[in-house]
């Protein structure tokens, strides 16, 4: 029955433990408010911040990836671009270098024709003249054996031949 | 059909043994039935029950020593008693428990322990504060700090006083006896120094009527004389029962000494986990590190901040400190088989958490927040009449309902958990109906297990409560207004 009579002491404020309580209690919060807690809230902090900071960084690191990549894409346009023109310049000036060449050539050509017929020209008169002169002598020899068969001695006919033959070389 | 079912068995078996069973007891534990097979299961079910049975026979084979130990005692104590009557011719009324009134110059302890098992009563004595700390039949001495006024200080270790598993001194020490695990003065001035035998049962409590309110009043029986025995004083002024006494307890108790171990505990843990934040610095965190993180990180984010704001910094450490502190009280008692420490089901060590609260949450209060006490802005001058008493009423309200939450919560908890061991005495009738008792204790190991996980989860509840409200109080303190 003896244990009936024990007092609830939990409920009975007791000196001794609330001085110690108080003293352990302080103590805790003290040193491993500062040497414990702190620490490792700036840990956190400290982490949380790296964290932050390293998905900033690949954040923007893709963005320069990003902006690399329309860059160089830029580039290659540009430079397929310029590649076009180029192409098409030299294939314009192909085109210009050819037909002038042609033009060229086709005036030569001309000249050289025309020089051509000029020379041919000259020959033939040449020739031609040659030939008329050649024949005149021909027919002069043809015309002096004839003349020497009938005309010998007639002073007249003499003068005739002459005035024959002036007219032919007029001619 | 049968064929079929061997052979199964037998693949089964076979996987069993591919198996680990260590694997096979966390899958399980883990809720994944289907990935085991039934062999495996009924070996983890067998496993588990014998775990139980064996709980339930350790408690069993306490209660039947406990039995035994206090039946020879009482034994003895009869025989004693016996010789005594014969030697001085003196007749002893045992049927009447009122001859004590008034009666100084005989002395009778009516010991009748076995007669009644009083659960209300053993959870009271197991869940106080006392001068030793009792590990079944271990009996760690803890230093004893005494002051009498006028006469100065007692140190000494309660070991003097050879106390048994209840905590009853075999012995008195420079006039003090421990009767049930608390130092009581003899307030005979005449009594001996130093230590004297006592025997068996010598100290005793009696009701004594004052005033149509029942006092407990502790008495020791030596030499013939009923000699009065204080108990410490206490700050309640009597309210509770307690009150000044002859002489002042300042001694380093069970609670105490838990409460440091605590101390050392948690500083040991916390300094290695911040040394832990340097050393792996940019590291993922590993072992207790990980462990504690993502609490100190609840506790942080969803405590801290919200209620504090910008000044959050400020106050993290105490709440950290309130959070961690209490939970490791809390969770410390629950262990069983170490003495169940009920530190934070102490009013004392409640009232002083309390009182921190209140004074850090009162030092800090701006202008508004005094301002919303004394003078509430917005309301007519006659309502403020009433409004005031209220508000500076609430003051005091808030701690004291902290206080009280704490101290009702684990006390409580505690309590359950020492009326359901109690079940096996209550069936088992202290002791006359073995059978059962054996019964029962299946029963109350089952109960206790049920409520030890409820405790568990009320240990972390009152823990972030207490820390989530003090951080309220503060937040309210220091919370600048702006218009209304």
């Amino acid at each position: 029955m003896y244990l009936l009579l024990v007092d609830f002491n939990p409920i009975k404020p007791d000196a001794g433990l609330i001085i110690w309580t108080t003293i352990i209690f302080l103590l805790f919060w003290g040193l491993i408010g500062k040497y414990a807690f702190r620490p490792i809230a700036e840990g956190l902090k400290k982490r949380a911040n790296d964290i932050q900071g390293a998905l900033d960084e690949a954040k923007k690191a893709k963005e320069e990836m990003a902006n690399l990549k329309a860059e160089n894409d830029q580039l290659l346009q540009q430079a397929r671009e310029e590649r076009a023109a180029m192409l098409k310049e030299a294939k314009d000036t192909k085109n210009q270098i050819i037909s002038e060449a042609k033009d060229r050539a086709k005036a030569d050509a001309n000249n050289i024709i025309a020089d051509a017929r000029q020379e041919i020209e000259n020959l033939k008169k040449g020739a031609l003249a040659e030939v008329k002169s050649e024949a005149g002598l021909i027919a002069l020899n043809i015309a002096e054996q004839v003349i020497r068969k009938e005309l010998k001695g007639k002073p007249e006919q003499e003068a005739f031949v002459n005035q024959l033959v002036s007219e032919i070389s007029k001619n | 059909m049968i064929p079929s079912l061997l052979e199964g068995q037998i693949w089964m078996y076979k996987i069993d043994e591919l198996y680990p069973l260590q694997m096979a007891h966390y899958t399980y534990l883990c809720g994944d039935f289907k990935q085991i097979s039934v062999h495996v299961r009924f070996r983890i079910v067998l496993r588990y029950t014998l775990y139980f049975l064996l709980s339930t026979l350790v408690i069993q084979l306490q209660a039947q020593v406990d039995r035994d130990n206090e039946h020879q005692e009482k034994v003895n104590h009869d025989d004693a008693d016996h010789d005594h009557d014969k030697q001085d011719g003196h007749t002893i009324d045992n049927d009447s428990h009122g001859n004590h009134d008034g009666d100084t110059s005989s002395c009778n302890p009516h010991h009748d322990d076995h007669a009644e098992f009083n659960p209300g009563a053993t959870a009271f004595h197991h869940i106080s504060d006392q001068n030793v700390y009792n590990i079944g039949w271990i009996q760690i001495p803890l230093p004893c700090i005494l002051y009498v006024p006028g006469q100065g200080f007692d140190i000494f270790s309660s070991g003097k006083f050879n106390a048994d598993y209840h905590g009853n001194g075999k012995y008195a020490y420079d006039g003090y006896v421990l009767y049930l695990g608390q130092v009581r003065r003899i307030t005979d001035p005449s009594f001996p120094k130093g230590l004297v035998e006592l025997k068996a049962h010598s100290v005793f409590t009696e009701v004594e009527v004052i005033d149509t309110k029942e006092h407990d009043k502790v008495y020791l029986c030596y030499e013939d004389k009923k000699i009065l025995c204080d108990s410490k004083s206490t700050l309640d002024f009597g309210l509770f029962g307690g009150g000044l006494t002859s002489f002042h307890d300042l001694s380093m108790t069970k609670n105490v000494v838990t409460m440091l171990l605590i101390f050392l505990l948690l500083s040991w843990m916390f300094l290695s986990i911040a040394r832990a934040y340097k050393k792996r610095d940019g590291m993922a965190p590993a072992g207790i590190q990980g462990f504690i993180e993502p609490i100190f990180e609840f506790i942080q984010e969803d405590v801290a901040k919200p209620f504090l704001g910008k000044s959050w910094e400020k106050f993290q450490p105490f709440l950290m400190a309130l959070f961690f502190f209490i939970l490791a009280l809390n969770l410390f008692g629950q262990i069983p088989f170490l003495g169940g420490s009920n530190v934070t089901g102490n009013l004392s060590v409640t009232f002083v958490l309390a009182l921190l609260a209140f004074i850090v949450t009162n030092l800090h209060g701006n202008k508004h927040y005094w301002g919303h006490i004394f003078n509430m802005p917005g309301i007519p001058g006659w309502v403020k009449v009433v409004v005031t008493p209220v508000e500076v009423m609430g003051l005091f309200i808030k701690p004291l309902t902290l206080m009280l939450r704490l101290f009702g919560n684990i006390t409580a908890g505690h309590m359950v958990i020492v009326i359901f061991v109690g079940l096996i005495f209550i069936f088992g009738e202290s002791g006359a109906n073995p059978g059962a008792a054996w019964g029962s204790s299946i029963g109350s190991v089952l109960l206790t297990l049920f409520m030890m996980a409820i405790e568990l989860l009320v240990a972390f509840i009152q823990a972030f409560v207490f820390a989530i409200l003090t951080a309220s109080y503060i937040g309210a303190a220091i919370e600048e207004h702006h218009d209304h």
